[in-house]
């Protein structure tokens, strides 16, 4: 049964209108219009007729100054989770992980968190001022961030509070609303040791800078003085183009492995000081409430996760007993990914997955691994495993410690179920 | 602790540097004035340093309140159309703990510094410092943090004791990459388990396609069988008008099987009319409980082929 209408892999999504069984017998009818002829003689002219674009001058070169992507992937896009948040402002919209390749998310998919809007900077007016416990505090201009010493580094940025709609139950149906508030992206900026530096630091007094955003919320966060000596950026582009508005245009901070809030959008001011500030999104917010009422604060560090992201929730197997590719995305906090395993079984048995190229610090990391689908039931589990040796853990054990409402920090390996029908569906064990 | 001495580490060999060498791009950025700093440097540290001076009361907050924070709050800040801003104090460590500013912060001067900034909503840093004190203290005059008659002001705000102020710790890995985890897996390979391994959560069924409609919208759409090459006018009438995201055909969802639905009305010379009627006026009872809501949006000739369609058996075939 080829039929030219099948989706590479094998896989598409969830068939609105008929299950499994029918589906085939759509799929049959889709071989043509044509009839039972082109059934039986597959790869006719019917199939692999000429068709127009092969016969017209196509559109000039710059018909989209700026690309786009083609008409036919338009419902690529990033989603808002119904329901999650009362205000479309303060809001976070997913990226659609089960439709990307690699470890480079398109800058238009990127997920994005706003707390108040989205605002459009004028880069030629837009400042950064650097004050506190300085020698020189200092009012950079964009033209004189972007001169500084240049770095470009591929990290992950992932919102703390990502799947953290799961910590009760299953919560949501696919990958880009159980895991799509985590992004992969090349940053390009500048050390900010290195602005640091030029300010004159006071090393001796200075523990912890504010960083501060120039949009409504002017969101404030504390960063530990550590972590911005070692490796935080100054950032203004992303994926060889400068920021999106979407991302903190014209300058953003990025924390590598820290939660997504600390990497302050649209930032505008760093102050250096000697104590932490106890912002809201510090305490009353992106703070990991226990089950004994007690907060665990300033959990910064984002541990080591992954997801399989084809199969995964939504999607339907068509065909059993033919190969399927599994493959997902593996990230750390602490340093590079040292291996993943994954698991069609629930978690009995486990194989090691291939690793692609590039294994970077603090990013994502493509694994995959070949399957035949038996069309058996089947349920499809990643672990990864840091260079710390610090080995993803199970939701189970994540509850016995932490309960239910700690909202942040969920990183327990993901389920997909595989039913018989080749659906495949969120569901926790 | 080891994250200070790290920075301490680095401090050492960055002042060595920063004493020894000039870099060449020390021109760049110019040096900000001290009248240019405080208008920007506007945060609020816990014992009260960046407070400006100023004073409100919980009467002159109320009427700040009433004017500027009610409509989204509600009258006593109860209201959860955005987020509430009072209640919940004692509620942290019960099955449904209740965030709020009154229960969860430590420190009122963050409540003073977030409205400051970030407050009205729509309209934020248009409050005066004043307005600010005022409207702080009527915030948590709503959560019985002080009485009717406080004024707040420089020195009293940093003064009170909020009731989560011991709420927090940094006892946990997260705070630095050396940090030691909570939770320790391991990286079993074989006979990992030998319970069976039972699926305790899953998302009802139909609950996806009334939440995000139809999913399938979510994946790439080539591999898929472009319904319009195959489908009968009718599927492609039923898919256009959003019947597919609670109708499968063969299969429940959130409404019957189509299939089902006409082996039910075969032999009824009248359901084609009873039929489209209940499409459009919304039926419930016929099937469960799960009524389904007025489709008014389909426009009648659409609904008639829709429905001849079903009753022919929802099936597809070659034109
Ligand atoms: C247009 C609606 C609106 C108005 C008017 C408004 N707020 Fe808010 N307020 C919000 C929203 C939405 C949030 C949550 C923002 C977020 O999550 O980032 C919020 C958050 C808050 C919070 C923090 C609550 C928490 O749990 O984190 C406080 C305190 C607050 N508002 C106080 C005020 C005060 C005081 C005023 C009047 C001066 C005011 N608000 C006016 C919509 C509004
Ligand atoms: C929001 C979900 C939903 C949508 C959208 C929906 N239906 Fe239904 N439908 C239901 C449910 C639930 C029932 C069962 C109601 C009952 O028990 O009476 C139902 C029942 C029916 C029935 C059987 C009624 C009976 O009396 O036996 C028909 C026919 C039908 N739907 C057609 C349609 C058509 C045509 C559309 C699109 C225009 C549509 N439905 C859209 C949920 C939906």
């Amino acid at each position: 049964m080829t039929s030219p209408k099948q989706a590479p892999g094998r896989i598409v999504a969830a068939p609105t209108a008929v299950q499994a069984p029918s589906r085939r017998r759509f799929l049959l009818g889709a071989a043509g219009t044509a009839s039972a002829a082109a059934l039986s003689a597959k790869a006719t002219a019917g199939d692999l007729a000429v068709p127009a674009w092969s016969r017209v001058l196509g559109q000039p070169v710059a018909a989209n100054p700026y690309g786009l992507p083609s008409p036919f992937e338009a419902n690529i896009i990033r989603r808002q989770s119904p329901g999650l948040t009362r205000t479309n402002e303060s809001s976070i919209a997913f990226a659609p992980l089960q439709n990307l390749f690699g470890v480079i998310t398109p800058n238009g998919l990127h997920f994005e968190r706003d707390h108040a809007g989205r605002p459009e900077i004028d880069p030629q007016q837009h400042r950064l001022l650097i004050h506190g416990l300085v020698g020189q505090p200092k009012i950079y201009a964009m033209d004189d961030v972007m001169r500084l010493p240049s770095v470009s580094r591929i990290h992950f940025l992932e919102c703390g509070a990502n799947t953290g709609m799961e910590w009760g139950n299953v919560a949501v149906p696919t990958v880009q609303f159980t895991h799509g508030m985590v992004s992969g992206a090349e940053y390009t900026g500048v050390l900010l040791s290195t602005v640091l530096e030029d300010v004159g630091i006071d090393l001796k007094r200075a523990r912890y800078i504010l960083a501060e955003g120039a949009d409504g919320a002017s969101l404030t966060r504390t960063i530990p003085i550590a972590m911005a000596l070692d490796d935080a950026l100054l950032v203004y582009g992303q994926n060889g183009e400068m920021l999106r508005p979407e991302n903190g245009y014209p300058l953003r901070l990025i924390v590598p492995g820290v939660q997504g809030v600390s990497s302050v959008k649209w930032l505008r001011r760093l102050e250096i000081g000697d104590q932490p500030w106890h912002t809201r999104e510090e305490t009353l917010h992106y703070s990991d409430l226990m089950p004994d009422g007690s907060s665990r604060q300033f959990t910064w560090i984002q541990e080591a996760k992954s997801v399989i992201t084809s199969p995964s929730g939504g999607m339907t197997l068509l065909d059993p007993g033919t190969y399927y590719e599994l493959t997902g995305l593996a990230w750390s906090g602490r340093g590079r990914i040292k291996r993943v395993d994954i698991s069609t079984d629930g978690g009995r048995t486990w194989r090691t997955a291939q690793l692609q190229d590039p294994v970077a610090s603090k990013a994502l990391t493509r694994f995959r691994a070949d399957w035949v689908w038996d069309g058996n039931p089947a349920l499809l589990q990643s672990r990864c495993v840091d260079e710390t040796g610090y080995v993803q853990p199970a939701l189970k054990q994540l509850r016995e410690v932490r309960g239910t409402r700690s909202i942040y920090h969920n990183n327990a390996i993901q389920t997909w179920q595989v039913l018989a029908s080749g659906e495949v569906r969120n569901v926790q064990t | 602790m080891c994250r200070l001495d790290a920075a301490l580490a680095i401090a050492v060999l960055l002042g060595t540097s920063v004493s020894t060498a000039a870099t060449p791009w020390q021109t760049f950025g110019t040096a900000a004035s001290p009248e240019q700093i405080s208008s920007w440097d506007i945060d609020v540290l816990p014992d009260g340093q960046g407070l400006p001076s100023g004073r409100g009361s919980v009467a002159e907050g109320e009427i700040v309140y009433e004017a500027q924070c009610a409509s989204c709050h509600g009258t006593f800040g109860e209201s959860t159309d955005y987020i509430a801003i009072a209640g919940g104090v004692g509620s942290l460590a019960s099955s449904a703990p209740q965030r709020t500013v009154g229960s969860k912060l430590n420190y009122a001067t963050t409540l003073w510094d977030y409205i400051y900034r970030a407050m009205p909503f729509n309209n934020s840093k248009t409050l005066s410092a004043n307005d600010v004190y005022a409207v702080t203290a009527y915030v948590l005059s709503l959560n019985d943090i002080v009485p009717g008659d406080a004024i707040l002001d420089q020195t009293t705000l940093p003064k009170i004791v909020m009731p989560n102020r011991d709420g927090y710790n940094n006892a946990h890995g997260f705070t630095a990459i050396e940090g030691r985890p909570d939770v320790e897996n391991i990286a079993c390979m074989s006979e990992c388990t030998t319970a069976n391994v039972v699926v305790q959560s899953h998302l009802p069924d139909g609950f996806a396609e009334q939440m995000y409609g139809d999913l399938s919208s979510h994946f790439r759409t080539f591999g898929k069988p472009p319904v319009s090459e195959v489908a009968d006018e009718g599927l492609k009438m039923a898919q256009k008008n959003g019947c597919l995201a609670c109708h499968a055909i063969d299969t429940a969802r959130v409404g019957p099987p189509l299939a089902a639905v006409a082996t039910r009305y075969a032999d009824d010379t009248s359901a084609e009319t009873v039929l489209a009627t209940r499409v459009q006026t919304g039926s419930t009872g016929n099937w469960g409980a799960v009524p389904m809501p007025p489709q008014r949006h389909v426009d009648d000739e659409d609904l008639a082929t829709i429905i001849h369609w079903i009753l022919a058996g929802a099936r597809s075939h070659e034109k």
